[in-house]
């Protein structure tokens, strides 16, 4: 039987699944929203994967995204691994030479410097969400036009507008100001495109050294408005990996494969917990006036994990859970 | 007179003791929470720095429990610290809170006033017993340093790091139900022993971060987000750049030449940086070297925003960065700041400095797999 390992990126928008064959290939991808709903998405996923694929043998887990630790403790997974860490891995595995990895997801916007294979500097978006995922499914939805659509417009312009880029807000209303003047739709959105690479770059690529080869990755991706944008700034062409929008995912399912390598044995728990049932609840403990909301996960009957409090009294109160806080 | 003074750290374990040797009440604010900031956000200017948040909520909360007069140290450095004291006033009166201020100047605003206040604030009878009580609380303070050291390494290398986080936290809600230096030094012995007695696992090989930056961020753990648990769960020893302790060594023990460590520190940073620019820019600058002299693996700038001091460092740490080869992350700080991006790039960051050691073991590295 043919080994699996399963990467699972469990973003704010987004949730995506990947299942990688033993020689690094993507066997098969989703990628659903997340809808604020991430343990039934992630049931939903794994449902998908027993349908689509039968009960194939995985080996290994790896999470990712900002849901990770909830996600790795439903499935037991073997890897737990911050975005950024992913990001790289994959990207080194399409591009072993790569120097620079953009990379933009729903909320939130990346830069990976590396050099002869290693993370030297990186940097995420602080104060500011223009230009990411949900910012622009905004916008396209405010000039009525879809998603899909709108890197396609970008290239049929050759006079861009000039928008103010430097804050989300202000790039909105910039922008319905100069649809009243009557510029063309192409235009503003090509004008937009340019106007949130420079934010990426005065904002996220502050003072880094950007070199190429150049990964771009992530939904934003998919935008060839943007790529363009990056191409016509940094005077040089950016790569998009085929699977650009599950990289991710297929870092951390890397990092799982090399994980379970070492340690021989999986702690995945195996895809039929698609049908257990998992309840998550809230509460305020009011101990003292940091009234820290603590989360307790239940499955089944038992209690998996209880995290959320800085004191560390939940958190410690059950035994062999994972520690999260 | 019910005296108290804002939250810096574990100031006040040290502070309370100090001021109850020589037989002053003291009402310490609770130890900053949500609520401490809640209250300090809404009564502060909306641009202030953090630090000025904290500490009007810290005020708040302590003339709720009866505190009546307010013990704070002043500057007169291009930093907004310098008005900390005046602006905070004035916002306690406009709330119609009638409480007293003492303001410790550096002693070159006059001796005479300072001098004035110590004696006012501390009840000073004779200047014997200030250096008695002056030498006890020196000696509280950095004991109580020591404790947050011990405590942050034991972390990094014990065998289960929550254990510590169960010592530490009784610790300080010991520390509230003690009284006088005598019993607060009894209870610091007690949480050694304990401490000593985590079990480790002497294999370990943690990767070493130094926390440079702004003061107040270092060093107090409601405002870093409790930085250094985070990093000593991930296995990390860090070690901060500034503490109680080398304040006073730098500013009160050594008086006027200053302390090696911090002498050490301006002249590395001399050809970066070869003049005061208020608070603590020139010393991150020349912490940043110091730690990468000394071998640490990393060093992360803490920055409360809109902080100019540390902005000026931060603008110069990229040149330090590539000069001395030492990774450097900027975490930038105030009310608004998410718990889980900060851990992503905490995490990311460890990541980086452990590839990067293991590069320099074996040379090349091919990411495990």
């Amino acid at each position: 039987m043919k080994n699996f390992y399963m990467g699972i990126d469990v973003g704010s928008v987004s949730t995506n699944i990947v299942i990688l064959d033993e020689e690094n290939n993507i066997v098969w991808k989703k990628y659903l929203r997340t809808q604020g709903k991430p343990i039934d998405i992630l049931k939903e996923g794994l449902k998908e994967v027993r349908k689509e694929l039968g009960d194939i043998d995985i080996k290994g887990v790896g999470t990712t995204g900002s849901g990770r630790q909830l996600a790795g403790l439903i499935l037991g997974a073997d890897v737990v691994k911050n975005e950024i860490t992913c990001h790289a891995v994959s990207a080194l595995d399409f591009m072993p030479d790569i120097k620079t990895i953009i990379e933009i997801g729903g909320q939130d916007s990346k830069i990976i410097i590396i050099r002869d294979g290693i993370v030297v500097d990186f940097a995420m978006n602080t104060v500011c969400a223009a230009g990411t995922g949900s910012f622009l499914d905004r916008q396209a939805f405010r000039l009525g036009v879809g998603i899909e659509q709108f890197g396609k417009l970008a290239l049929k312009s050759d006079n861009p507008v000039r928008i103010a880029g430097r804050c989300a807000v202000f790039a909105e209303s910039d922008m319905i100001h100069k649809q009243q003047l009557g510029h063309n739709q192409e235009d503003i959105i090509w004008g937009l495109c340019q106007a949130l690479v420079r934010n990426y770059l005065n904002n996220v690529g502050k003072g880094k050294e950007i070199l190429g080869p150049i990964a771009f990755q992530g939904g934003v991706a998919a935008n060839e408005g943007i790529k363009r944008a990056f191409e016509d700034t940094l005077k040089q062409e950016v790569f998009i990996p085929k699977d650009f929008d599950v990289m991710g995912a297929v870092g951390v399912g890397l990092l799982a494969k090399a994980e379970v390598k070492r340690k021989k044995t999986t702690s995945f728990k195996g895809l039929n917990i698609s049908n257990i049932d998992y309840k998550v609840r809230g509460m305020e403990c009011n101990d003292c006036a940091n009234l820290c909301e603590v989360i307790e996960i239940q499955e089944g009957n038992n209690i998996l994990a209880r995290y959320g409090d800085k004191c560390g009294k939940w958190t410690n109160s059950i035994k062999d859970s994972s520690k999260l806080a | 007179m019910k005296i108290t003074f804002p939250h810096l750290g574990n100031v006040y374990i040290a502070g309370k003791a100090f001021l109850e040797e020589l037989g002053q009440e003291v009402i310490p604010p609770p130890r900053c929470s949500k609520k401490t900031l809640e209250i300090g956000t809404k009564y502060s200017p909306e641009t202030m720095c953090l630090p000025f948040k904290i500490n009007i909520g810290n005020y708040i909360e302590s003339i709720e429990k009866g505190a009546d007069t307010i013990l704070i140290t002043g500057s007169c450095g291009p930093c907004r610290f310098g008005y900390y004291s005046v602006l905070e006033q004035s916002i306690l009166d406009d709330l119609g809170y009638d409480v007293e201020f003492i303001v410790f100047d550096p002693i070159y605003e006059g001796v005479k006033k300072l001098k004035n206040n110590i004696c006012r604030a501390l009840n000073v009878k004779s200047y014997r017993e200030l250096i008695r009580a002056g030498n006890f609380g020196w000696k509280l303070i950095k004991k109580s340093d020591y404790l947050t050291h011990l405590s942050n390494e034991k972390r990094a290398y014990a065998v289960n790091s929550y254990l510590v986080d169960n010592i530490m936290e009784s610790y300080y809600r010991e520390v509230e139900n003690t009284v006088g230096g005598k019993n607060m030094l009894k209870l610091m012995n007690e949480v050694e022993n304990s401490l000593k007695a985590v079990k480790i696992d002497k294999n370990k090989k943690p990767i070493k971060i130094g926390i440079i930056g702004e003061i107040y961020t270092i060093i107090e753990p409601f405002v870093n987000l409790e930085i250094e648990k985070k990093l000593g769960h991930m296995g990390v020893i860090v070690e901060k750049s500034l503490t109680p302790t080398r304040w006073v060594e730098h500013h009160v023990s050594n008086f006027p030449f200053g302390s090696k460590e911090e002498n050490e520190k301006y002249r590395l940073a001399k050809p970066y940086i070869p003049t005061l620019v208020g608070g603590h820019g020139r010393e991150t600058v020349g912490s940043a070297i110091y730690y990468s002299k000394k071998g640490f693996d990393g060093v992360i700038q803490l920055l409360p925003l809109n902080c100019m001091p540390e902005i000026v460092a931060k603008s110069i740490l990229p040149t330090i960065q590539k000069d001395y080869d030492i990774p450097v992350m900027t975490l930038v700080l105030d009310e608004m700041t998410g718990e889980a991006g900060y851990m992503t790039r905490l995490e990311a960051f460890v990541d980086l400095l452990e590839r990067k050691r293991e590069e320099k073991k074996n040379e090349k590295f091919l990411y495990g797999y």
